[in-house]
Order: structure tokens, then C-alpha cells, then sequence
């Protein structure tokens, strides 16, 4: 049995040790707003936060997630400010990638709460969007970022 | 952290809710509301036509027959409906249509989304639904009230008695509505009417799409079902000669290994264990007759054969005179790759098959193919197959397959295991998995009179037809596939003598359309040739063009705009140079201008794109302006980074990191602007694409004297020695 702590519940799953915390979250958890899309960290669909970080969940096994705090697109508040700017500059296209978009960015700006474009594209280089969503990423994240700045849910 | 949640014994209970037998799917949207109104059942709701439901609750459900593969299908078709019934739009929510008669496209007669169409095709119908509705709606107060109906209008949701300021909520009169005889032809509202129609209306998937509840094709899944990987042939053409499943099978999780007519399928409990038994299998294959097949020597074949006359697609005038006629000639040969979809969500099929039925999960573009194709593998009726079209986490034509490869495979694992089995693709079964974009080698030559005058142009095509081969072959004629030549027969500057021609070689190499189709080189090669055509006549680009387009004032609309916009002719910063593009495709018109530069290593950055579209009449400015973003993302991963290769008849690519897209540090600034038009609308999601691979390369040649004409765009070629 491995123990995951996962949006702050605690699931004990009957797995595999070795098999990535992506599909164990998609498939065991049933929380599949977390992507598939390369298995090998290049586009970033399946990015979660763990302690706090942004990882992709493609390369941990469920094995090394265990006892850490992981947080997924789930566990993100809906009055969360990234959540809040993605829906007001109506960032997604298809949507597929927009969950590791989503976690990649309120990982950034907890790092770094004023990002310039620079700093945006530094951090989320990783991210692939194939319907080309990044002008309106970018327009998000610093809509996010002003919210959080007046003292909006962090 | 108060909640302990045993997986092994609570494994499948949030993961897919089961009602009635039928799984509840998150297409309606928002899904919380869609499970209460099922657990709560009032009136029969109202179902006017195929594509409206009322209910009690006032929600008001559109049938959308498109699929929504991030173009946004799922709101500027609500748009139309909403437009002429007057309903309130907070109370809309989406549904996927089934596959059945009354969803077929109106133009091609079967459910396809496809060719930028969905808005241009369902203009009349949707806004008739949504009329014919309202009659009916206002009928029912008006009889409710025995008032004349002339003195009730419909307003936000609700029927209105003028006389009395009476009003009843759509939800109020469902049972009556559904009395009402449907009126015939109702008259639609003149264009200044328009309340919805024209305004930027936000996406009504994007709350879904920005917590993860949004269901994909992929996350479908419910009770006993299982999951298969297929190993396919290592070159096209290839069969299994044999295979030992013997290690797959001690793979923990693997339920069976099954031959399938395209390779070996891996069965097992998880995505995981599939992958393990896939790995862990072994296959010996006939390679076939492609096994030597290399792209340089493709480049070679095609060279030769662009040498000699094709199929004729366009003619005009007396070609050979002119060119000898001609004051200067100019030649040049235009080269484009093999181009994968890339998908971000990679394909995936989940199917349920019974003696007497077969459910289908997926993200399909053609529920129509995939519906027969289905029957014919399973045996059953087409009636007897029912497909649930999910969200698709991307399209750009890949899901369209007249070959239905994707869901034939799924169907024939589904019939060997006897078991609910969804089969997925790996990326790299993804980039390796053929129905790609065609390879295409363009021969051009022209000739230019007195004055730089431009009166002699050839252009020879040399590639795969798509239609070839399917049941869509006997839209080919007189040899000459339209796709193949689109843009290019039909190119718009005027020129007195033309000839196209066009050759088509067998290659065997799986072909498919590609986000703008055959646009997405004739484009390139028309534009920056015209562009090299105007350097050689030493005209400014811009003014050449419109020199040769005064009978096209459409296309001149958009050129027009760009330039204005971008600020053509104005200085730039240092090192910055501009190019230009404009195309007309799927009804549509668009010209970019692209701000680049290069460094002394070659390579390209495009600061700044200025896109103007004419697409007839707007229908949702926010759908506009993101299905522009999102072509010029689509061209520009093309023109810097994208191409399929072969050598020993494999695919060389494998994933995102040989085969690369555009990433969020190389995405310019982009700045849209529509044309006002009072034309009938036409497409958007492809047309942003052509234009800007030309527009780039244009600029790089302004910026370094070097001509693009081989894509992708190579550092090698730009870099300062």
C-alpha cells in the first residue's frame, strides 16, 4: 500500500511502487484533470505541485510522492486568482494542456509575484500549448499577479 | 486531512458516475447542474427541433453536432440559437449531438467538422432552431394568457404581455411549448437586430477547462473496463510475421495480447501495465516494400518528376510564348516537409461492444466515418453503434480520418477481448503514426515584361493526394486532387498567362489534411515567390500585390488593414525587418505582417505578428481573434521547427523533443483586426495559418537577402559565416 496525500485527503492506493504518480492520480484517483501528454517531462499537461512545487507527475514514481503534499488542478480553490484571470482573458483553446498551464503559473507566482514577460516565459517555457494559447497565458498571469497583489487569496 | 480514501476497495466510485446504465459525461455544461437535473425529474422538457431542449429549470440545452476541438464551436454555435430565441445566456448549457441524419453537415451530408465550416454551414439552421423556438415559446404564453401572440414578445428567457407586463419563464411553458405546432419559416432578424451576434462572447467551456473537470476522450472510464497499447509496424505497410507474447504476459496487470490487422494490442488494468507488456512484447514484422524508403531519396523522385507536365489544375493564356517573351525569368523550387497533428491530448478510443451494440467514447471530428467503420468491423448495424463525442483536446484534422484508423483499432481490440477496453497512443505512436501532412516540392518559374509587368506564371506541384485511396477518391478529377492544388490553382493575382499542373505519386506513406489542408504550402510558396517576383521587378512587396489584385477587393480589404496596422514602410527598430503575406482560404481572407529578426547564429525570432481577417459577417470577435493566435502558433511551429523524416522507411521523430512545436519564449505579440463585412460568415480556424510561414520567410529575406524556400527554416542556411 502506498500512502498519498493528495488536495488533503489522504488515499492509500494498492499499486505498484514504480508506476508514475501521473497515471496513479488519473487512474486510481480518478482525478484526471491531470494530462498525459509526452512521459517525458517536454510539455508539461501533467504538471502538479508537490510540497508546493511545480513537477511532473510523468517522472515520480508514486513511490517518491509518497508523504509529500501534492496538490493537482482539483485542489487549486476557485477563487483562486490564477484560476480567476485564466477564466476572465478566456485563456483555454482546447484545453487539454491548460491544467499544467494552470499549476505552472500559480507555482511561478508564488516564486516570484511580479513576473515579467521574461520571467513568464522563463518559467513556462516547459508548458506546450499546441493551440497556441501563450499570448493570453501571459495576459493571465499578470492579471493574476495584480490580483494577488490587492491582497487577493494567494 | 481528516478523510482516508481506500483505493482498493473505493477504486472506481469518483471516477465515473454511472446513471441509468448510461455514463454521465461532463459535456453539458456546468456538469453539477446537468447531475441534479437528473436526479430531479419535472416536466418533459421542451425539444422543439434536434438542436433545442427546455427544461422546467429554465436551462437551455443546444445539441451541437460540431466537435469542439478548441475553436469554439461550443459557443459561437449557441451564439446563433441564442441569437433568435432570446433566451438567457447564463442559462445555456452544451450538449454533443449523437450521430443520426438530422446533424449531418449541410453541405457534405454527414457529421463532420471540418474545412473551417461549423459557423459558415449552421448559419441558417441555428438561428432558425432557434426562431422557430421562440414562436413557439411566445404561442404557448399567448395561449396561456388567451392574449394574441402579436402582443407577447420574448425577452431574456421569458414571454412577455405587453398590454399586461405579464411574463412566464421558458421553464413555465415547456408543457405547452411542446403543443405548439412548429411554425415554418420563421423570419430571421435583419443584421442590426443582432444582440448576441457580433459580440465578444466569452467561451462557455472555459470554467471546465480551468479546474480540470473538463472530460477529454482520455478520461473516460468506467467499471471492468481496460486498457490497451498497440504495437504497430515500424514502417508503413508492415505486417506481423509473429510475435511471442510470452514476456508481456507475465507483465503484472496485462489481461491478454491480442493480434489485431494493425500489429499486437496489449490489454491490461492500467495504461501502465500496458506499457510495460508493450515493451516487454515481442514482434517479428514483415516490413514490406517501404523498408528502404528514405526522404532524400523522395526529395530526388520528386525533383524529377516536377521536371515534366502534370495533371493540368489551371490554365490561362498562351504560357510558353509569354515566357519567351519575357524580359527576365525567374525560377525557383519551394520545398515543405511531412507535418504531424501533434495533438496535445494523444488519440485514444474507448468502446464498449455488445452482441447487439457498440458505445464509442471519443474525440472525434467524423462521427459519421467512425460510426460505419464501426459497424463494419463489429459487425452491426450502423444504428446499432452509438458514438459519444467527447471534448478533443485538439483536432486540426487528425481526427477526421476517412480511414477511421483510430477507432477500427479500438473496435477490433474491443471484439477480441470481449471486454470495455479503451486503446491509447503514446506520443510517440503519435508522431510515428502516419496521416500526415503530405510532403510537397513546388517547381515555379515566372516572367516578367516591361515595366516588371508580371505576365507569365508556372507552378508545378509535386505530392500525395488525401482523397486517394478513400471514398472520397471520386472527388479527384481528371487526376487532379483539389486539396493538393488549393491556393495555388486558384491563386488570385492576375496574371495573363498561368499554367498549374500537378503530379501525384503513389508513396505509401499515410496522408491526411492538416490544419489548412492544402493551404498550408500553397500558401508558402505562391506568397514568397510573388514576393521574390516583386524584389526582382524592384517593387516595394506590398505595392506589387496590390497592383495585381484590383479585382480583389476583398483580399486587398485585409492587405490593406495589415499594412495600415503594422505601420508598413515605417522605421523599425534596429535589426527588425518586416515581411509580408495574404490568403485566401475556406472563404476567408488574411494578411499578416510579420516584425523578425535574425542574429549572426541564424537564428529567427518573430517579435511581432499583425494579422487582418475578412471572414464575412463576425460572429464572435473573441473566437476570431484566438483562432488567429492560434493558426499563426500552428504556422509558425511549422515554418521554425516541424518535419517528418524517414530513413530505412522509419519515421525519425519519436516526440517533443525532435519533433518540436512553437513554445510560449518564441510566441509574438499578435494583434488581430477584422475587416467589417456585410458577406455571409466563413471560416476561422484555419485560415489563420497560411499566411504567416511566407510572411516570416518575407522578412527574413528584407532582414538578410536570403530566401526561405525550404521548410522548416534552417539556422544552417541564415547564420553569418
Amino acid at each position: 500500500m502506498i500512502s498519498l496525500h493528495v488536495n488533503g485527503k489522504r488515499y492509500e492506493v494498492d499499486v505498484d511502487p514504480d508506476v508514475p504518480l501521473l497515471w496513479v492520480i488519473r487512474e486510481q484517483l480518478g482525478l484526471t484533470g491531470t494530462k498525459y501528454g509526452c512521459d517525458m517531462a517536454l510539455c508539461g499537461s501533467c504538471i502538479v505541485h508537490i510540497d508546493g512545487k511545480a513537477e511532473r507527475s510523468c517522472q515520480i514514481s508514486v513511490k517518491e510522492a509518497q508523504g509529500k503534499k501534492i496538490t493537482t488542478i482539483e485542489g487549486i480553490p476557485e477563487n483562486h486568482p490564477v484560476k480567476k484571470a485564466w477564466i476572465s482573458e478566456d485563456v483555454p483553446q482546447c484545453g487539454y494542456c491548460q491544467s499544467g498551464q494552470i499549476m505552472a503559473a500559480a507555482a511561478l507566482l508564488k516564486k516570484k509575484p511580479q513576473p515579467n514577460d521574461a520571467d513568464i516565459d522563463d518559467f513556462m517555457f516547459g508548458i506546450i500549448c499546441r493551440c497556441g494559447t501563450y499570448q493570453r497565458i501571459r495576459r493571465a498571469i499578470h492579471r493574476a499577479a495584480k490580483m494577488m497583489n490587492k491582497g487577493g487569496k494567494r | 486531512m481528516n478523510e482516508i480514501i481506500n483505493v482498493s476497495r473505493r477504486d472506481f466510485l469518483r471516477t465515473g458516475a454511472l446513471i441509468g446504465g448510461g455514463l454521465i459525461l461532463g459535456f453539458s455544461l456546468p456538469l453539477r447542474e446537468s447531475f441534479r437535473a437528473a436526479a430531479t425529474p419535472a416536466a418533459a422538457p421542451f425539444t422543439p427541433n434536434a438542436f433545442i431542449r427546455i427544461g422546467a429549470d429554465d436551462l437551455v440545452t443546444i445539441i451541437i453536432n460540431k466537435s469542439e476541438m478548441g475553436q469554439g464551436v461550443y459557443t459561437s454555435l449557441p451564439m446563433l440559437v441564442a441569437e433568435e430565441l432570446e433566451c438567457d445566456w447564463s442559462k445555456v448549457r452544451v450538449e454533443s449531438a449523437p450521430v443520426a441524419p438530422e446533424y449531418n453537415h449541410t453541405a457534405f451530408g454527414i457529421q463532420l467538422t471540418g474545412g473551417s465550416t461549423s459557423v459558415s454551414s449552421e448559419w441558417e439552421r441555428f438561428r432558425k432552431a432557434g426562431a422557430a423556438a421562440r414562436e413557439m415559446l411566445i404561442a404557448a404564453a399567448a395561449e396561456t394568457w388567451k392574449v394574441n401572440k402579436a402582443g407577447c414578445q420574448a425577452e431574456k428567457g421569458f414571454v412577455i404581455h405587453e398590454g399586461t407586463k405579464r411574463r412566464l419563464s421558458y421553464g413555465k411553458l415547456v408543457e405547452k411549448a411542446a403543443q405548439m405546432k412548429p411554425p415554418q419559416d420563421v423570419p430571421l432578424k435583419q443584421p442590426k437586430d443582432f444582440k448576441v451576434i457580433g459580440k465578444s462572447m466569452k467561451r462557455l467551456d472555459t470554467p471546465k477547462k480551468t479546474n480540470g473537470s473538463a472530460l477529454f476522450g482520455i478520461d473516460v472510464k468506467f467499471p471492468g473496463m481496460l486498457t490497451a497499447l498497440v504495437a504497430r509496424p515500424p514502417v508503413f505497410g508492415g505486417k506481423v510475421k509473429s510475435f511471442n507474447a510470452g514476456k508481456a504476459k507475465t507483465a503484472p496487470g496485462v489481461k491478454a495480447v491480442v493480434q489485431i490487422d494493425s500489429g499486437v494490442a496489449v490489454i491490461a488494468d492500467s495504461f501502465w501495465s500496458a506499457h510495460l507488456g508493450r515493451e516487454a512484447l515481442e514482434v517479428v514484422w514483415e516490413e514490406g516494400p517501404l523498408v528502404t524508403f528514405d526522404s532524400q531519396a523522395q526529395r530526388e523522385q520528386y525533383a524529377e518528376l516536377a521536371k515534366k507536365p502534370g495533371a493540368v489544375a489551371a490554365q490561362r493564356g498562351d504560357l510558353r510564348t509569354a515566357m519567351t517573351k519575357a524580359t527576365k525569368r525567374i525560377e525557383a523550387v519551394y520545398e515543405v516537409p511531412y507535418l504531424a497533428h501533434a495533438t496535445m491530448e494523444p488519440l485514444n478510443c474507448l468502446v464498449d461492444l455488445r452482441a447487439d451494440r457498440c458505445e464509442i467514447w471519443t474525440g472525434t471530428q467524423s462521427q459519421t466515418f467512425d460510426r460505419d467503420a464501426a459497424a463494419r468491423v463489429s459487425g452491426l448495424k450502423p444504428e446499432q453503434v452509438k458514438i459519444h463525442t467527447t471534448l478533443l483536446g485538439g483536432g486540426f484534422g487528425r481526427r477526421a480520418n476517412p480511414h477511421s484508423d483510430f477507432v477500427i483499432e479500438a473496435v477490433q481490440v474491443a471484439k477480441a477481448i470481449e471486454r470495455p477496453v479503451k486503446v491509447i497512443w503514446t506520443r510517440e505512436d503519435d508522431i510515428k503514426g502516419g496521416y500526415y501532412r503530405p510532403m510537397w516540392y513546388d517547381r515555379m518559374e515566372a516572367g516578367l515584361g516591361a515595366n516588371g509587368h508580371l505576365i507569365a506564371w508556372q507552378h508545378t506541384i509535386v505530392g500525395q493526394s488525401i482523397l486517394e485511396g478513400t471514398f472520397l477518391a471520386t472527388m479527384v478529377k481528371d487526376g487532379v486532387d483539389g486539396s493538393s492544388v488549393e491556393g495555388a490553382a486558384n491563386m488570385p493575382y492576375e496574371i495573363p498567362n498561368v499554367l498549374v499542373d500537378l503530379h501525384t505519386p503513389k508513396i505509401g506513406v499515410p496522408v491526411l489534411w492538416w490544419r489548412s489542408v492544402g493551404h498550408s504550402h500553397t500558401a508558402f510558396v505562391v506568397e514568397s515567390f510573388i514576393d521574390e517576383l516583386a524584389h526582382a521587378a524592384g517593387k516595394d512587396p506590398y505595392e506589387f500585390r496590390r497592383g495585381l489584385l484590383a479585382n480583389h477587393p476583398r483580399h486587398l480589404g485585409a492587405l490593406n488593414l495589415a499594412v495600415k496596422k503594422a505601420g508598413w514602410g515605417k522605421p523599425l527598430a534596429k535589426g527588425r525587418f518586416r515581411g509580408i503575406a495574404v490568403h485566401k482560404s475556406f472563404g476567408s481572407f488574411v494578411a499578416q505582417v510579420a516584425e523578425v529578426s535574425v542574429n549572426p547564429k541564424g537564428e529567427v525570432r518573430v517579435h511581432k505578428v499583425v494579422c487582418a481577417i475578412d471572414c464575412g459577417r463576425i460572429v464572435n470577435p473573441n473566437t476570431i481573434e484566438a483562432q488567429m493566435e492560434s493558426g499563426i502558433v500552428f504556422g509558425l511551429s511549422a515554418a521554425l521547427h516541424g518535419a517528418i523524416t524517414f530513413k530505412d522507411g522509419r519515421v525519425e521523430q519519436s516526440n517533443f523533443n525532435d519533433y518540436p512545436v512553437l513554445r510560449i519564449n518564441e510566441m509574438p505579440h499578435v494583434e488581430v483586426y477584422i475587416v467589417p463585412s456585410q458577406e455571409p460568415p466563413s471560416g476561422v480556424g484555419e485560415p489563420g495559418v497560411p499566411p504567416i510561414a511566407p510572411a516570416v520567410g518575407n522578412a527574413i529575406f528584407a532582414a538578410t537577402g536570403k530566401r526561405i524556400r525550404r521548410l522548416p527554416i534552417r539556422r544552417d542556411e541564415l547564420k553569418k559565416v
